[in-house]
């Protein structure tokens, strides 16, 4: 465990020293003249767009860090064969594998963490300079607690980005696994279409393929409920449970596939 | 005693090729064993597959056939691994922590406690001689830095076999010197260690055996001095103020006489004929001896002819494959 452990914040710290961090800093620049800007045009009447900004960049900040870093987890340390030393030390490679995820996990969550308070003081400063009227029309109310549902589900997400290009990069060098990765992160946002194939073609083959690939690939759209949390509609705890469980089952079949292809590779 | 590494006929093919791939025998049925506090020297040719040796111990790659037992453990054993220290050819680290970070968290590895790690480390980076560079980053270390960084985590865990890959490599004549005592000095505390080299004179000057490999294959294993004492070829006389009359006398039975200076000769004598006669005789002509030496193959004429022949036999072989 301590391994584990030991790897994870070794990747937290390098992400530390590449200055992940200042995508941060970028992030609440973004928010804030983004929200005084809008405040200047629409008069304060809509706090949906500066959760709905909010949010997408949440995700899309984040997905640059599951992405760029998640490429580069395995394979950099193979490329600059930094893992020669390591992997002679008392860690398995499982151990060093799951290290790796853990590590970018942590690193996301802090990320995330910090985004998500950002998000909360901008809208909590905008409910708080609106006359009560303003705010009485809104659907929901500014720093909205719900919010945390759409920000949990894109962690999740991000957590499931992260294995997919963890699992590419232990057999692919960083540019082929980013393609690969952004490549099945696309097709994940519009793999749920695929489900109703059926009303478009009616070919059988068709729709058995595309309903094989519909299991196969990851339903990303399903991490997306921004537009009902902007609008304050509810997002039921079933939903959000049976979500939890599919970014569970993804992840782990990911990590597992990784670990059996790391497990018996020869480094050059 | 069992041996410390039993290496019993180890093999490694390398895929080769894009698209018809075919397989490149780097190692071929490599058998060996080291005992307890043995300095053994891994020697050969770049490219003779040391470090595909290495590799495969260290379970960086994985044997086509054959296998090895480090401490009497399989391969692939984590916790074996506790006791190991490993030294990779051209090592690379990560270049965002400095030495004391990483060192450090080489020794959560291992599972120390802070203390533990805090005390491990200062004294390991003081003894591999860049305690002063403890705080800096490493990607601001020279060559020669970063191998006494690999030298230092290679002894972390005070293991008690130590692998080296080229440990020279990369080091100034000072450098070198210090890795050569250290070596000296785990030997003396009754560390195995197994380095490799393509270097013959860090071999002879640390080595109780020695391997050579060329081609992937053993071509000789031994104690060095049994290796080398066969081979003396004859002596190397060189004496002062010969005349040109006796020089012309003694001629025949020298196999070479060289003019080092006026009347000063280096003077080959052949292996079956001793030297003292002619020494005498000389003395007697008022010359003055300099100095008497053996001539003995050094192991790099050893290497030489070994690799030739290792790559006829290959040849001969392939030939021979040809024809059937
Ligand atoms: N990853 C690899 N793929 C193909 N051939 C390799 C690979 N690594 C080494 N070789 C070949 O195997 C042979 C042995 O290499 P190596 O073990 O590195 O030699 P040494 O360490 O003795 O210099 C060489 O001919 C080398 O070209
Ligand atoms: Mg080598």
């Amino acid at each position: 465990m301590h391994a584990i452990r030991s790897v994870a914040v070794n990747v937290f710290k390098e992400s530390v020293r590449d200055r992940v961090p200042y995508n941060l800093v970028l992030f609440a620049v973004l928010l804030i003249s983004s929200s005084y800007l809008l405040g200047q045009l629409t008069a304060g009447q809509d706090v949906k767009i500066v959760k709905d900004l909010g949010l997408s960049a949440t995700a899309v900040f984040g997905l640059f860090i599951a992405v760029f870093i998640g490429i580069g987890l395995v394979s950099k340390e193979v490329e600059r064969r930094s893992i020669y030393p390591l992997l002679a030390k008392p860690v398995s490679r499982p151990q060093f594998i799951a290290g790796k995820y853990a590590g970018l996990v942590l690193t996301l969550a802090v990320n995330v963490a910090v985004m998500t308070i950002a998000l909360y003081v901008v809208l909590g400063y905008m409910s708080w300079m609106e006359p009560a009227a303003v705010r009485a029309s809104w659907d929901a109310p500014g720093p909205d607690p719900r919010l945390l549902k759409a920000i949990a589900l894109i962690f999740l997400e991000l957590m499931l980005v992260t294995a997919i290009a963890l699992f590419f990069s232990t057999f692919s060098g960083p540019l082929l696994s980013a393609a690969l990765t952004l490549g099945l992160y696309i097709v994940g946002q519009f793999n749920a279409d695929l489900k109703n194939f059926d009303r478009v073609v009616n070919s059988k083959t068709a729709i058995w393929l595309a309903r094989g690939a519909y299991h196969v690939l990851p339903d990303l759209s399903a991490f997306d409920v921004k537009t009902q949390v902007v609008h304050g509609l509810p997002v039921s705890s079933g939903y959000m449970l049976a979500t939890t469980g599919y970014a569970a089952v993804y992840i782990a079949a990911l990590l597992l596939g990784a670990v059996a292809i790391f497990s018996r590779r020869d480094f050059k | 005693m069992p041996p410390v590494i039993r290496i019993d006929e180890l093999t490694k093919d390398y895929k080769v090729g894009f698209w018809r791939s075919r397989p490149y025998r780097a190692l071929d049925r490599l058998s060996l064993e080291i005992a307890e506090g043995e300095v053994f020297g891994f020697l050969g040719p770049n490219g003779a597959g040391k470090t595909t040796t290495l590799k495969l111990l260290m379970q960086l790659i994985f044997p086509t056939r054959g296998g090895a037992e480090i401490l009497g453990r399989p391969l692939g054993d984590v916790q074996a691994r506790q006791r190991i220290g490993f030294l990779p050819e051209n090592p690379s680290f990560y270049d965002y922590l400095t030495a004391e970070e990483l060192l450090n968290y080489f020794g959560q590895l291992f599972g120390y406690a802070p203390a533990e790690r805090g005390r491990r480390v200062a004294a390991l980076l003081d003894r591999v001689g860049i305690g002063a560079e403890r705080r800096l980053q490493l990607r601001k270390f020279s060559k020669g830095m970063i191998q006494r960084v690999g030298i230092a985590q290679a002894l972390l865990n005070d293991p008690e076999v130590i692998f080296l890959d080229e440990p020279m490599s990369g080091l100034d004549p000072l450098g070198r010197r210090d890795v050569r005592n250290l070596i000296l000095e785990l030997r003396d505390q009754g560390r195995t260690v197994f380095f490799s080299s393509h270097i013959l004179a860090d071999a002879e000057a640390l080595c109780s055996r020695v391997a050579v490999v060329a081609n992937g294959r053993l071509a000789a294993a031994g104690r060095l001095s049994e290796i080398l004492a066969f081979q003396v070829r004859g002596w190397d006389l060189v004496m002062d103020t010969i005349r040109p009359d006796v020089l012309e006398r003694v001629r025949p039975v020298v196999r070479r006489a060289t003019e080092i200076s006026a009347g000063r000769y280096s003077l080959e004598v052949p292996l079956e004929q001793p030297p003292d006669r002619l020494l005498a005789e000389l003395v007697a002509e008022g010359a003055t001896l300099v100095s008497l030496t053996p001539i003995r193959d050094t192991l790099e004429d050893f290497f030489v002819r070994r690799v030739a022949e290792a790559g006829a036999g290959a040849r001969a072989e392939e030939a021979a494959r040809a024809r059937d």
